[in-house]
């Protein structure tokens, strides 16, 4: 089979996974749904390998190839396909989007099985799957938008799962709405497109785009900064980042696929994908990777202080974003397709990891009540200690080889690009620090209550089920969190998935060691070989002193995180208390939420007000009753005619025709 | 005969038919009334016909002998209706219509 038949087919399945659970949700039991989900997403990892095999066969200069089997809309001097784009990257994010999919279905398939929601649960996660499938295999911007906008869906519905939760549908609002501003960027840049290369498709596009556009024209700046406005909100950078700690509502699996492996990472997607757009806007580039820059720090530093332990994670995520934005933004774009794979991996397991242990602490999320869970869980403490190594770019891990490409591939461009790099290993070093911080508060010292029970008994901590942002009580109708708990230790699909991850997260960085095998950058090349930049490598020299000076940095902040948080713990304290305004700035995240609320929803809000007052009830009220007055006045004289007398009607009928009939004789003599 | 015996037999019959209309309240005799007022109108296309001498006023009369059988239909069903339902059978009581 062709490399586009096993794309075709890598869609079809979770499609089919998502229609069929959801229409038969009655019929079948909550097992079989599990199973068809898994099945679903597992099928199309296959036909990944399928389309990844069939292009391996193939010259390296001829792995491209467009397909599509029905006009999408087809007028007046517009004509979209529902198509799809087969080329190395597509099938690289198919293949990291559908593996980890996978594993993470199957963690669910454990994690959730006491949930009333537990169809519904796999038929959101299904056709998430199909959303981002379309949109990395899509084969012109319609279709990238349509795949765009679906996940956005598929993110609101996962997050609000727990639709009782007041705090979880308002995070599903949040996000739904920032995602929108996005969609409206992306589809504006579109237009653009479409108005000055008179096509949608990628081929096309990217092919006219150099003999259109001069370097740094504002149109071609424009498309771009639209086509960041997208990426921003779906990959939660600055400013549009303040969705995705929100949306740590949504049950693990949900926070471990969509906000850190997968959906997040379209917009790295999406700028390696238009790369030659960015490189005919240089500017817009820089903007791009500063803004990585700035998310990567900012994002690290509340991570440090964060007490929830899947906010700290999913401020931890922003950062890796950061990272990855900027790698693609200033040309790295394998190494920044790199990182996007391994980060998946660890991140993915932080939050399995982490979904155990907030699990066996009865979903209470708050490190400041945990400790000793390397004692009561052992299995998931490994996972979670080699998701940390991976993170915190620990020598020889993966994160260490993806993070440091990029670093290095910075250094190589030289110039203001060392900025990136300098920076780059600060974040490094934050990262270390507050990696091992939640390792150290959760994992070692005298087990807390929970993993007491867990240790004595071998039963996992039962609270009533209440809701941890706001402690009012849990309505268990829709589900989990309710009255049985799941943690890896005592569900072997669980244990399955994170053993595999923990594997990968450790190993995954070899299939590129510099100097050794570049295994993904040869893949990749076929995409990026009309770029310049991409051909631009740090030497071997460069790539090792880097990898060097990540490997230092990153035991060394382990080890400040271990003199900080273990050696001797009261000095987190006497931080605080040294540093107070930097730690309150931290602790209020910047205080972007409050300045979005300041400068976005109070004025909209005011404004919506003063229509309200103003226009609605004055202008637009008084139309409508003025109209209504004159119609209902008109309406009650001709009534009075009307009076049910047939006789009186036909005199009326009979005068009339006399007055019409004197009128003629009048009139003709 | 001069035709003018003709319209002048045919308006009286239709000014009978008109007042009888107006000023009885049986819905049974009302429906006489225009039946009345109806083939006044056909006796005066008649007459007009012979007076102009085509067919054109009978073909026209057939037609109004058609309608009025068949207001008599529904006009009778009517009364019938109103009948069974116990209904006042007089037209000034029956006024439900009015707005």
């Amino acid at each position: 089979m062709s490399a586009t038949t096993w794309a075709w087919l890598v869609l079809l399945f979770p499609l089919l996974g998502s229609i069929v659970i959801g229409l038969s949700f009655k019929a079948i039991p909550a097992k079989t749904a599990g199973v068809i989900g898994t099945l679903a997403i597992a099928l199309a990892f296959a036909c990944g390998i399928g389309a990844l095999l069939a292009l391996l066969g193939e010259d390296p200069e001829a792995r491209h190839h467009a397909s599509s089997l029905w006009d999408y809309a087809s007028v007046a001097g517009l004509d979209i396909k529902l198509g799809i784009y087969v080329d190395p990257l597509s099938i690289f994010m198919v293949l990291v989007v559908t593996g980890v999919s996978t594993l993470i279905h199957l963690y669910s398939y454990g994690y959730m099985q006491s949930d009333e929601g537990y169809h519904r649960f796999f038929s959101y996660l299904n056709f998430f799957v199909f959303s981002m499938l379309l949109l990395v295999l899509a084969g012109n911007f319609v279709l990238l938008i349509v795949g765009w906008a679906f996940v956005g869906f598929a993110s609101y519905a996962l997050i609000s799962f727990w639709y009782r939760r007041t705090t979880a549908t308002r995070a599903g609002m949040k996000a739904f709405v920032i995602n929108v501003v996005g969609d409206i960027g992306l589809t504006l840049a579109a237009f653009l497109i479409f108005k000055e290369l008179g096509t949608f498709d990628y081929g096309p596009a990217f092919e006219k785009a150099p003999e259109v556009f001069t370097t740094n024209e504002w149109t071609i700046t424009a498309i771009c900064l639209l086509l960041l406005v997208g990426a921003f909100a779906k990959s939660a950078q600055l400013p549009f980042h303040t969705w995705l700690p929100d949306a740590m509502e949504g049950p693990t699996p949900v926070s471990s696929l969509i906000h850190a492996a997968t959906m997040v990472t379209a917009g790295v997607y999406l700028i390696a994908r238009t790369h030659p757009f960015f490189e005919l806007a240089p500017t817009a580039a820089d903007i791009a990777a500063f803004v990585g820059l700035a998310t990567l720090l900012v994002a690290g530093t509340i991570a440090l202080v964060m007490t929830d332990l899947k906010r700290a994670i999913a401020y931890s995520t922003m950062s890796q974003i950061g990272y990855m934005i900027m790698g693609v933004s200033i040309g790295a774009y394998s190494a920044g397709l790199f990182h996007l794979m391994t980060h998946a991996f660890f991140k993915a397991l932080l939050f399995m990891a982490a979904g155990s242990i907030i699990a066996a602490m009865a979903n209470n999320q708050n490190i400041d009540k945990m400790s000793g869970f390397g004692k009561a869980m052992r299995f998931t403490s490994i996972a979670f200690l080699c998701g940390a190594l991976a993170l915190a770019a620990f020598p020889l891990t993966s994160g260490f080889f993806s993070k440091d490409e990029i670093l290095a591939y910075a250094e190589a461009r030289g110039g203001m690009y060392l900025i990136f790099t300098v920076l780059g290993y600060v974040g490094a070093l934050i990262t270390a620090i507050y990696t091992f911080r939640l390792v150290f508060r959760v994992l070692p010292g005298t087990p807390c209550k929970e993993a007491q029970e867990l240790i004595d008994t071998g039963h996992v901590a039962h609270e009533p089920p209440t809701n941890p942002a706001t402690g009012e009580a849990e309505d268990t109708d829709v589900g989990f969190p309710g009255s049985e708990h799941h943690i890896a230790e005592q569900s072997w699909p669980m244990k399955a998935a994170m053993g595999v991850l923990s594997f990968l997260a450790l190993v995954g960085g070899l299939i590129q060691v510099p100097g050794v095998d570049d295994v993904l950058t040869k893949w990749l090349d076929p995409v990026f070989e009309n770029s310049p930049l991409a051909h631009i490598h740090p030497s071997l020299e460069t790539d090792y002193i880097g990898l060097t000076i990540g490997g230092v940095i990153s035991i060394v902040g382990i080890y400040i995180a271990y003199l900080i948080y273990v050696r001797r713990p009261d000095t987190t304290a006497k931080l605080i208390e040294r540093l107070r305004p930097a730690y309150t700035l931290f602790v209020k995240k910047w205080y972007f939420d409050e300045l979005i609320d300041f400068l976005i929803v109070r004025p909209a809000l005011a404004v919506g007000r003063f229509a309200n007052r103003v226009f609605e009830r004055v202008v637009v009220d008084g139309i409508v009753t003025g109209t209504e007055g004159t119609v209902r006045g008109a309406g009650g004289v001709v009534k009075a005619v009307q009076n049910g007398f047939v006789r009186s009607y036909a005199l009326l009928l009979v005068a009339g025709f006399a007055g019409l009939a004197l009128y003629f004789l009048v009139s003709s003599s | 005969m001069t035709i003018e015996w003709y319209i002048v037999l045919s308006a009286l019959l239709f000014t009978t038919g008109t007042v009888g209309i107006l000023v009885r309240r049986s819905p049974m005799v009302i429906l006489l009334c225009l039946e009345l007022m109806l083939n006044a109108g056909n006796l005066a296309l008649v007459a007009f016909s012979r007076m102009v001498g085509n067919q054109e006023g009978q073909v026209f009369a057939i037609v109004v002998m058609v309608v009025a059988a068949c207001e008599v239909v529904i006009g009778l069903g009517l009364i019938v209706a109103i009948f069974r339902r116990k209904l006042p059978l007089n037209v000034d009581d029956l006024r439900e219509l009015r707005g």
